[in-house]
This record gives C-alpha cells, structure tokens and sequence, in this order.
C-alpha cells in the first residue's frame, strides 16, 4: 500500500515505524529535516522536506498515486488543508487527519466529502483519555479494548495468588461462572504467547487476555485475582489537554485532583473544571502529594508530556502509598522498563492511535485493529463477506479454516448478539469476527484468508 | 462636568414628568375630591420650571461622560423627589420634611410613609401616591439594568452585556434606549396583569391599578392604613405574592424567557434559582417558627402570614398583613436579615441583592476551601462561569460600604433620639427600601422628629443608587479633572 504520513511528530514516526514493518510504501513530509533524517536511519522509507499542505510538495511525495494520506502535523489547519487538496486535486482515496481542537470536533457534519473531506479524525488525547478512563473504571484490568462499537471488550488482567481460577484449568471457567459468557484467547507467561486450551493451567503473574461483553468483565475479572475495590480517589499530574479531558471525563463519578505546575494553566483548567480540585505545584513534590492524601488515593495517572517526569513521579507516588499508579509513557523503551517495576500500567499514546490507523490500513473489511504488547500482537475485528463459493471462510465450520499458528477466533458479532464459537460454529455472511493474532506476521494471511474472490461483487 | 448638558436633560425630564399629574387631574374629577386644582398647579410648575431650564440650555447637546453618569442618576432621584412632594405640600398642608420623606419613599420603591389615615385621603392623591412608586420602579430597572454595568459598580459589570451573567442568555438590545423600551413593556405587562388579578379577586378598580402599582414596583404603598389586610383575603395576599416575586426577578431574565416564550432561563440563572430556595427555605422556617411560638392559631394561619411576610420582605415591598415586629421570638430578626439580602440584581427590590451574597458565601467557602488545600487554584463561578477576581472584589467592596453606611445611620438616628432597636428598624425600613421597620417604626414615620426623617430620606437614596453612586459624590477625586 503506498502512503504518504504528513508529520514526523511523535504520531506520525510510531506509525511510519510500524507500517513500515508491514511491507508498505511510506514517504514522509515535515517541514524540520532533521526529524526526517532522524527517521529515514532508523527504518526504511521515503521523505520529503518541505510544507505539508503544499500541492507541490505533494507531488514530490507522490500522491498522485498515494493509496492513503495520513495528515498527523501539530496544526488542525494544515490537516484539514492538506485533506482537502488530497480529494480535491489528486482524488485520493482514504483521508486520515489528527484534529485536535474541541471547536472543530464539536461539528461532525463539517467532516463530509462536500466541505471537509476528511474519512477519518485521530484525535489522540481522546483515544488515550478513554483508554485511560476504562483502566479506571475496572479496578484490576491492564486493558480494555472495544470491538463492535464497545459491544465487545476485550480485557487483559494479570493473574494474582487467590484468584479463584489461578492454579486451575481453563476448562473450570464456565463452572465457576455459570452466567457469564466469555473467552481467554491468549495468555502470556513471562512474555511469551501460550495458545489457551481446555487443559491449560493459569498460573500466578499470566497476563490473561479474555473476551466478554462489557456488563460481565467485573465478573471475569474476579476470577483471576481478588476482586479490587471500585476507585474513588484519583489524583491527575499533568493538566496538559490529556489531563483536563481525562479529569473532565472523571470528575462526575470520582474525586478527582489535578495537579498543574503553571499558575495560569491552572486558572484556566480551574475554570473549565467544576468539581476537581485544581492544585498548582510539582508533583514530584512528595510533600504536596503527602498533604493531598496521596496514602488514601486508589489511582495516579502521570499525563504530563515528559516521560522522565511521568515515571518518576509514578514512582514517588507509589512510594508513598497511592494504591495504583498509571504513567503516560511515549518513548517505547521505556514501557517495559517501567512496568517491569513499580508502575502498575504504562500507556502509550502511539501505541493506541496506531490501532484505529491499521484498521484503515489492512485489505479485507476490517473494523477495528488493536496493538498489544507494544505491536507483537493483534488483535482484529474483520468482516466476513461473500457466500461459500467465493469466501474461504463464510459456510464453513472453525476447524476447517486455515488459520495460521498462533492465531485464535475470540467471538463472533452476530447482528447485536456476541456469540463464543466452537470448532463446529458455521461463520455465516457479514458475521464480524474478532480474532487475536499472538504473531503480527500472520496478518497477511489473515487477510488473504477473509478476502473473496473476485467473482463475487 | 456638562453642567448645561444636565441642567437641559432635566429640563426635558421635568416637562414630561410635569404629564404625569395629569391622570391625577382626571381622577380628581371623576372622584370630584376637589384636588384637581393641587395637581394642575404642581403640573405647571413643574412644566415652567423644566422650561426654564431647558430654554437657555437648548443648545448644549454635548455627550454626557460616564463620570457625569453617577450625578445624573443621583439627581434624578433627588429632583423627581422634590418634585413629587408637590401635591402633599399643596394638598394635604405637609411640612416640606413630611412631603419630601413621603414623595422619596416614593420613588426609591421604599413605602415608608408618616402619613396616618389614608383611608380617608381623596382618591387623587392617593393615586399620585400610588404612581410614584409605579414610576420610580420604572426608573430603576432601566437604573439597574442599563446603566448601573456600564458604571460598573459592585460587581454590576457582571450584567455588562459583553461580560457573563445575563449576556450569557444572550445580549438584550444593542442601545440602552432600546433596552428600556422593552424592559418597560414587560413591567408594563406585569403591571396590568396584576392589577387585572387583583380586580377579578375583588377589589375595587382603583385599588386594584393603584395596588398594582405598588406590588409590582415592589414598593408597599396602600391606599389602606391597614395595608393589605384590609382585604383579608388569602387570593389577594397570593396574587400579591406572585407579582411581588415577579418584581423581584431580574428584569433581563424576564426579557430573555419572554423573547423565547419559555421560562426554562428562570431555572438556568443561578441568581434566580437561589432566590427561589431562599424564598422557599425562609417561608418555611418562619411558617414554622410562628406555629412553635403559637402566634396563629393552627399551620394555614402560621404558613399564611409567614409566607406572605417573607415574600413582602425579602423583596423589600413592604406590605403588611401583620406587623412583623411584634411577632415573638428570633422572627423579626430573620425577617430583617431577608431584608439585607433582597431580590436579584436588575430588579426593582432593594437590598444587597441575592447575586452579591451568592458570590460573597462563595468567596467565604473559598476560602474555608483554601486552608484545607493550600495549594489549590480555585475559580469562584457563577453557574458554570467564572468570576473574574475584581468583580468579586468589588462586591466585597459594595457589601462593606453598606454594611457600613448602615452602621453609620443607626448611630445617627440613636444620637438623634431613638433606641437601639427603633434605629435599627429605622435604617432597616430606608436602605433596604422595605418601608416598615422595627420598634417605634414598626408601620410608620409618623411620630418619630424631623432629623430621623431626613436620615431615612438619605438611608433610602443610598439604598436605592447602590451606594457607590451617591457617595461617589462626597469623593474630592470625583469632582477633580
């Protein structure tokens, strides 16, 4: 696929890094070479210098023949301008554009093929604002993933000691929970994918990723460490646009805090917010954390825009006692580094913003794409089209589809119904099927699998 | 200073007040009290001398200054004041003190009186009585609504139109002389309405305009000694608490509910909202703080007289089905202390006005706030707005001055003669524009010496300019280039 990335910000090189890997023809426009220089050694791609809604340097980037454009610049503007040149003069197919600004986001039907041709607006601080926000209404979770519109969630918890089902076979699941349907489709073991099987034991500090509709997860959940308390407490560092949506977001359902370095930042989220408590001051200071109860916080997010500061005053927080600490970590590596130690969970913006991409990015009607485990793994919500002659999936049964290794169908989305498949479940047409790809490098034959033939349409 | 220019602008104020005895004229007439004489020589005095000051100054149509604003306004108080004491001079052989405090009280929407037997007062004077509170209630809302922003005083520039508070209804009309026009159709409205209320619960034609007049303005003049219980009516004392309420509204949240033809912006203003609690919470408590105390036999007769007393109070009117200061117990107190805190800004009650003691117990509960987190930032909003902190600090700067102007009178009016608690009432009934005060003023002026009425005279035009405006005056550096 030929794709052209304005933008070698932070969005914009995570995702030429991981495209790249996917056998994809990226060239990538900034203004600033030495960014681009930067790129161009580290991963195998095309770029070009100059001002990214700018016809001529279109050009130059080949989008006359461009698959896809991505416009991922700081500026709203220049994203929408550049779209707009793409549809308008070079007819480029699929339009992606970061939109940040809540003015703009507030008027969707300024986003149609008649005024703003944009098909799809990333906006990362609310995909992360979100992303965060699950982690904290279900205490215990790693994370949480939608598929069919949030029907659908997929969960990663980290067995504990005293989980009811840690030390027992999967097969025990559906006895322990009579009511609750749902799916393990994947456990890591000390950072190695074990397929899930009847007979497979759960063992303390798994990372368990299971499927379920989003009212049963507390349940399944439960299983595998001692339930957690519902959150109450939650104590914001960083009032950056991700830290005032996130207390927006929050501050109805818990007791939040934000705490903001500059003065006239925190005027202005004081504000906006109306039942958060504003807090002007470091929060590497452990006095101000210890005066604002930090003992007695159940969450600790860190969104300021500096990992360094992130990490260590995740750490500090967690020293002096908050019962979870989440830090916002951009640079991947340090995300292992961090959550190998005290930090609970380590988000990563490119991390989430690069799975709505994808979507757009694979062959095949797909979706919904989410990165795991920093892009090893995948997880995928594809739709199956055609009928029995011209699909190698539609009419047949799950154990005679080839499915490469490491690769497991979680459910089916059947009309509004999630429906858990055995090896006899016929997939049926426009069934959407949520599949996990322990190994990125199967998606091609996924893909290749899902495709129909070119006699039907 | 345009001296010229103001001496023309009350010439022309005085010629068309001059046509305002004229309804007086007519019901002299119709009533044949033998009174038409009275206001047909107060009219032509009036009218010559608004021509006499009009005619050499016919030229100077220089713009008038925002400075000049805070004389105009005062002024106009003053001079309507002294001139509407012309009929009880001519009339009824007042001394000029008598005329003077009658004819303020009047136009300041206070209702204080010194006059005894009203009941058998010819019905013209009555009348003019009556129309002198319409007609200042008409004044003040243009007052508090149009001008008062633009000086921007006491944390009024809240109502400026491009700042929050009203404007975030939306603006009401681009020029003040347009925004009068339609703040006054709604008081007019309001007007008739009541009057035609009143009138289809019994009274007689006359009572029903002249008291809706009155209730409307939120002033408390009856053409009754006995105010509104002379009626004795459980449906006249509700109609009047409606429109009483209604008075006490800010005049641009009517505007901007009549324009849309909902009354959903009653609800959204925090203002109105929390007048609405106090109005409720007070009528309750005192409801039942007079059945404990036993002072009506049984919980319709307490609820009855607590409500009506609250409502009458708290938007300074004034009227009176009992004489609230010799109800037993912690009552009259709290009565006194809804007084203070009046109805919203932008009404035509007086008052420190519920939008000032909303913003002062949020400024107070920031500040408790504050010592529990040190090092918060918070933001005192209104609704979902915030604040600005010189808004807040003019407030408190308002709230001082009268708090202190207050004081200042009741010890004036003690070192002129009364005790404590009659002082007290005294300055109570004038600057919180109530009329009937506590003690020796419990109904009325009428005993008490000629300074104590002059005080009152002044407590009643501080009251009514929102302090700032009259004491702006007395300030060397106002008069200075």
């Amino acid at each position: 696929m030929k794709i052209i990335i304005l933008g070698a910000g932070q969005v914009g090189c995570s995702i030429a890094e991981s495209l790249a890997s996917e056998a994809n023809d990226i060239t990538v426009v900034d203004h600033q070479s030495a960014l681009l220089e930067a790129l161009q050694e580290r991963i195998e791609i095309r770029t070009v210098i100059g001002h990214a809604s700018h016809p001529d340097v279109l050009i130059r980037a080949g989008i006359e023949d461009a698959d896809l454009i991505l416009a991922v610049t700081n500026s709203d503007e220049t994203n929408m301008m550049a779209c707009q040149i793409a549809h308008t003069l070079f007819h480029t197919p699929t339009r992606l554009a970061r939109v940040r600004s809540p003015d703009y986001l507030e008027h969707p039907e300024l986003f149609t093929p008649e005024s703003v041709p944009i098909d799809y607006i990333i906006s990362p601080e609310h995909l992360v604002t979100t992303f965060i926000r699950h982690l904290i209404e279900q205490p215990g979770v790693l994370q949480i993933l939608d598929f069919a519109e949030g029907k659908a969630q997929l969960v990663a918890v980290r067995a504990y000691y005293g989980g009811p089902l840690v030390g027992k076979a999967l097969a025990s699941l559906p006895r322990q929970m009579p009511l609750v349907e749902s799916r393990v489709v994947a456990i890591f073991r000390r950072g190695r994918a074990i397929m899930p099987e009847g007979q497979t034991v759960i063992e303390a500090d798994d990372e368990v990723f299971f499927l379920a509709a989003s009212r049963d997860i507390p349940s399944v959940v439960a299983a595998f460490r001692r339930s957690d308390k519902r959150y109450r407490r939650v104590i914001i560092a960083g009032g950056g646009n991700i830290g005032k949506q996130l207390a927006q977001s929050l501050e109805k359902d818990f007791h939040v805090k934000v705490i903001e370095l500059d003065p006239a930042r925190c005027r202005v989220l004081a504000e906006s917010l109306h039942h958060t408590i504003v807090l002007n001051g470091d929060a590497a200071d452990s006095d101000l954390l210890k005066g604002e109860d930090i003992e007695e916080t159940d969450v600790y997010c860190a969104v300021t825009d500096d990992d360094e500061a992130n990490i260590l005053s995740s750490l500090l927080a967690k020293r002096l006692g908050a019962r979870k600490v989440i830090s916002l970590i951009n640079r991947s590596s340090y995300v292992d580094l961090a959550q190998a130690g005290d930090i609970d969970i380590a988000v990563s913006p490119a991390q989430i913003t690069i799975g709505t991409l994808l979507a757009h990015v694979r062959r095949g009607d797909v979706v919904a794409v989410h990165s795991l485990r920093r892009g090893a793994a995948e997880a995928i919500e594809i739709i199956a089209h055609g009928d029995r002659d011209t699909s190698r999936v539609v009419g047949r049964r799950i154990n005679e589809l080839q499915l490469p290794a490491g690769t497991t169908i979680g459910g089916i989305m059947r009309g509004d119904s999630l429906v858990f498949p055995h090896s006899d479940t016929e997939i049926e047409p426009d069934d959407h099927v949520i599949l996990f790809l322990a190994d990125k490098q199967q998606i091609m034959d996924v893909e290749r699998l899902f495709q129909v033939a070119i006699t039907f349409l | 200073m345009h001296w010229r220019a103001i001496t023309r602008l009350f010439g022309i104020l005085l010629m068309l007040y001059s046509l305002s005895f004229l309804p007086s004229v007519v019901i002299a007439f119709l009533y044949a009290d033998g009174q038409w004489g009275v206001f047909s020589a107060s009219l032509v005095i009036t009218a010559v001398a608004g021509l006499m000051m009009w005619l050499p100054n016919i030229r100077q149509r220089s713009e008038l200054s925002v400075r000049d604003g805070f004389l105009v306004v005062t002024l106009f108080w003053v001079i309507l004041g002294v001139v509407g004491a012309l009929p009880f001079l001519l009339g009824l052989h007042l001394g000029i003190t008598d005329a003077v405090f009658e004819s303020v009280s009047g136009f300041t929407t206070t209702g204080a009186t010194v006059i005894v037997g009203l009941d058998q007062l010819p019905p013209s004077i009555l009348y003019h009585r009556q129309q002198i509170q319409w007609l200042g209630g008409m004044g003040i809302i243009v007052l508090a609504v149009a001008i008062l922003p633009l000086l921007g005083m006491g944390g009024m520039q809240l109502y400026r139109a491009e700042a929050s508070g009203v404007a975030k209804h939306e603006k009401l009309t681009p020029r003040i002389a347009e925004t009068a026009r339609a703040l006054w159709l709604i008081y007019l409205v309001l007007t008739l309405s009541c009057a035609l209320a009143f009138w289809v619960a019994g009274m007689n034609l006359l009572d029903a305009i002249s008291h809706a007049f009155t209730t409307v303005a939120t002033g408390g003049f009856s053409t009754h000694d006995a105010s509104l219980a002379y009626y004795d009516s459980p449906l006249i004392e509700t109609i009047a608490i409606v429109f009483m309420l209604a008075g006490g509204v800010n005049f641009a949240i009517h505007f901007v509910s009549w324009r849309r033809l909902s009354i959903r912006p009653y609800g959204s203003d925090p203002e109105v909202r929390a007048y609405g609690v106090i109005f409720l919470f007070s009528s309750v408590f005192v409801a039942a703080s007079l059945y404990w105390a036993g002072a009506y036999a049984g919980t319709w007769e307490s609820l009855r007289h607590g409500t009506f007393q609250v409502a009458s109070i708290l938007t300074s009117t004034g009227f009176g089905t009992a004489t609230f200061a010799e109800w037993p117990l912690h009552i009259p107190l709290v009565l006194v202390i809804l007084s203070f805190t009046g109805g919203c800004a932008g009404s035509t009650a007086g008052g420190i006005k519920v939008l000032r003691i909303l913003l002062l117990a949020k400024l107070g509960l920031r500040q408790l706030f504050l010592l529990a987190h040190p090092q918060a930032i918070s933001v005192v909003k209104l609704g979902k707005r915030p604040v600005s902190e010189s808004v807040l600090f003019s407030v408190w700067g308002f709230y001082v001055l009268y708090i202190v102007t207050a004081l200042i009178l009741t010890v004036a009016m003690m070192a002129a003669g009364l005790d404590l608690e009659s002082a007290f009432g005294a300055v109570v009934a004038t600057i919180n524009l109530l009329g009937p005060g506590l003690g020796e003023v419990a109904s009325n002026f009428a005993s008490v010496s000629p300074v104590i009425k002059w005080l009152g005279v002044i407590g009643m035009l501080v009251g009514r300019l929102e302090v700032f405006t009259l004491l702006i005056l007395f300030l060397p550096a106002y008069w200075r280039h």
